[in-house]
């Protein structure tokens, strides 16, 4: 037992090890920019553009809900119009970046495992370096910039369409007025509602990628480890996320 | 010139190269040979950096691989062209992309580019494929477009891994011609690792055999097929044991 305790902790040491050096790898190949910056776009427009409709849907029905669920809570003892306060808050604070968060981990972060961990098992990585290129400048950096950048992008659309479907919710369900919601949203609003749920969202946009990346790349065996690593990079990226919510919440709120 | 001395690698508990010393002496083609899973692709990959040996020195043109800072590490991999046993092309670029890749890296413009890629496909008698994806090529023609990415570069260097496993014979052969005229046009020095014997005999100066981590053997062709060795015999008339 004692052997099997002192292996666990010495491959955990191990493991803290190599990710500091992915880190310390990465940070110094941050001036490749000629490599970096066109391929960082690419990325940017894939990171957007396929995560968009899953953040939307998700947000669309939480926004239904939210506006519902307000609805039930404060019948007859809060002012209806606290609904738009609800809404507004909880999805620019916090269901906003982290449903979005927890849907992107699945999407990108499972793809970008997927992507480098083929191209790990296939030797497509080792052929990279072999051309003279850095994978950390030619397939970490711009994916890390990419996640980073686009998440809060995705989390204002999402915040965006969740109020404007708790608004309609209201409107049609509740027989709440537009000036009424709009009474509510505005009550207890503040600018850090948004920077806060924005800042979030960058966080949790640059966790996803880099566990996305150093899971994919750490990539070992076939299909199976290709397998294993976009199973690693989802659980890995939604305890991060719900670990960095709470984070957050007790430091900056 | 590349050289190692005294190199040693283990993967956890298991050896795989232990105490290794080998030459490759300027323009010749050495063939390494060997049983599979006895180091053979784990020695070329200590010779463009991409592993680090736990003992012993990597020397190529005089520097060693190991103590070489990023730059540097890069520089040397310029004059190395790396073929890999499953070709690795990537599969989201064209086949002349592919080709492409390791000459941006280099001050060409994208007439020189062109032309350097055109020269390459020429060279592996695959032009004409340029538009087309990895997934739409045979093994035969990964394997040529892999040589042809390796040689648009015009190493100094260039390294196979397993060039022939898994073709029929017919190509085979054809990727042995290529890989002797790709020496004659471009005069480089070049390591062969393979289990084919028949490829061995036909592209390379030396043979060296490695066995347990070690080298059993090395010698010309010649010498090779003239060997009293039971062990190196043995794997060059492929006798069961």
């Amino acid at each position: 037992m004692i052997t099997a305790l002192g292996r666990k902790t010495v491959a955990a040491v191990q493991a803290i090890g190599r990710f500091g050096q992915f880190l310390g790898d990465t940070v110094r190949a941050l001036p490749d920019l000629s490599i970096w910056i066109p391929l960082a776009i690419t990325q940017m427009r894939r990171v957007g553009v396929d995560s968009l409709p899953v953040a939307l849907f998700i947000a669309a029905f939480t926004g239904i809900v939210l506006a519902l669920q307000a609805s039930y809570t404060f019948t007859g003892a809060v002012p209806l119009y606290f609904v738009g306060t609800l809404v507004g808050k909880t999805m620019m604070l916090e269901l906003g970046p982290v449903l979005a968060g927890l849907a992107l981990a699945g999407r990108v972060g499972a793809s970008m495992a997927a992507e480098l961990g083929t191209m790990r098992v296939t030797e497509q990585v080792d052929a990279l370096e072999t051309l003279a290129y850095d994978p950390q400048s030619y397939l970490v950096i711009p994916r890390i910039v990419a996640g980073t950048t686009m998440f809060p992008v995705i989390v204002a659309f999402a915040i965006g369409v969740g109020i404007t479907t708790g608004w309609l919710t209201s409107l049609g369900l509740l027989g709440l007025s537009t000036p009424d919601f709009l009474k509510g949203l505005k009550l207890f609003y503040v600018f850090k509602d948004v920077w806060f749920g924005l800042f979030k969202s960058a966080t949790f946009g640059f966790t996803i990628t880099l566990v996305g990346c150093v899971v994919g790349l750490g990539t070992r065996g076939g299909a199976e480890g290709v397998g294993l690593s976009t199973t690693r990079a989802v659980v890995y990226s939604a305890v991060l996320i719900l670990v960095l919510d709470a984070f957050w919440a007790m430091t900056i709120l | 010139m590349i050289e190692l001395k005294g190199v040693r690698k283990a993967f956890g508990e298991h050896v795989v190269l232990d105490d290794l010393t080998l030459t490759v002496r300027d323009r010749e083609t050495l063939v390494v040979i060997g049983y599979s899973g006895t180091g053979k692709s784990v020695l070329l990959k200590h010779v463009v950096g991409l592993l680090q040996p736990d003992a012993g020195q990597v020397i190529v043109d005089g520097a060693s691989v190991p103590d070489l800072d990023r730059e540097a590490l890069y520089g040397l991999r310029a004059q190395i062209g790396y073929v890999f046993q499953f070709a690795a092309l990537f599969d989201s670029m064209t086949v002349a992309e592919n080709v492409a890749l390791g000459l941006r890296r280099r001050a060409l413009g994208e007439d020189e580019i062109a032309e350097r890629v055109s020269e390459a496909l020429a060279l592996v008698d695959l032009t004409g494929n340029d538009d087309k994806l990895p997934a739409e090529l045979s093994g035969g023609m990964r394997k040529r477009v892999g040589i042809a990415r390796a040689i648009a570069l015009r190493p100094r260097y260039i390294l196979y891994d397993e060039p022939t496993t898994g073709l029929d014979p017919v190509t085979s052969a054809v990727i042995d011609q290529l890989m002797v005229r790709t020496r004659e046009h471009l005069g480089v020095t070049g390591i062969v690792v393979t289990h084919d014997m028949r490829s061995a005999y036909t592209v390379g100066d030396r043979i060296a055999m490695l066995y347990e981590g070690k080298i059993r053997q090395v010698g010309s062709v010649g010498e090779i097929q003239a060997t009293q060795d039971p062990l190196v015999r043995q794997f060059i008339e492929g006798i069961p044991s």
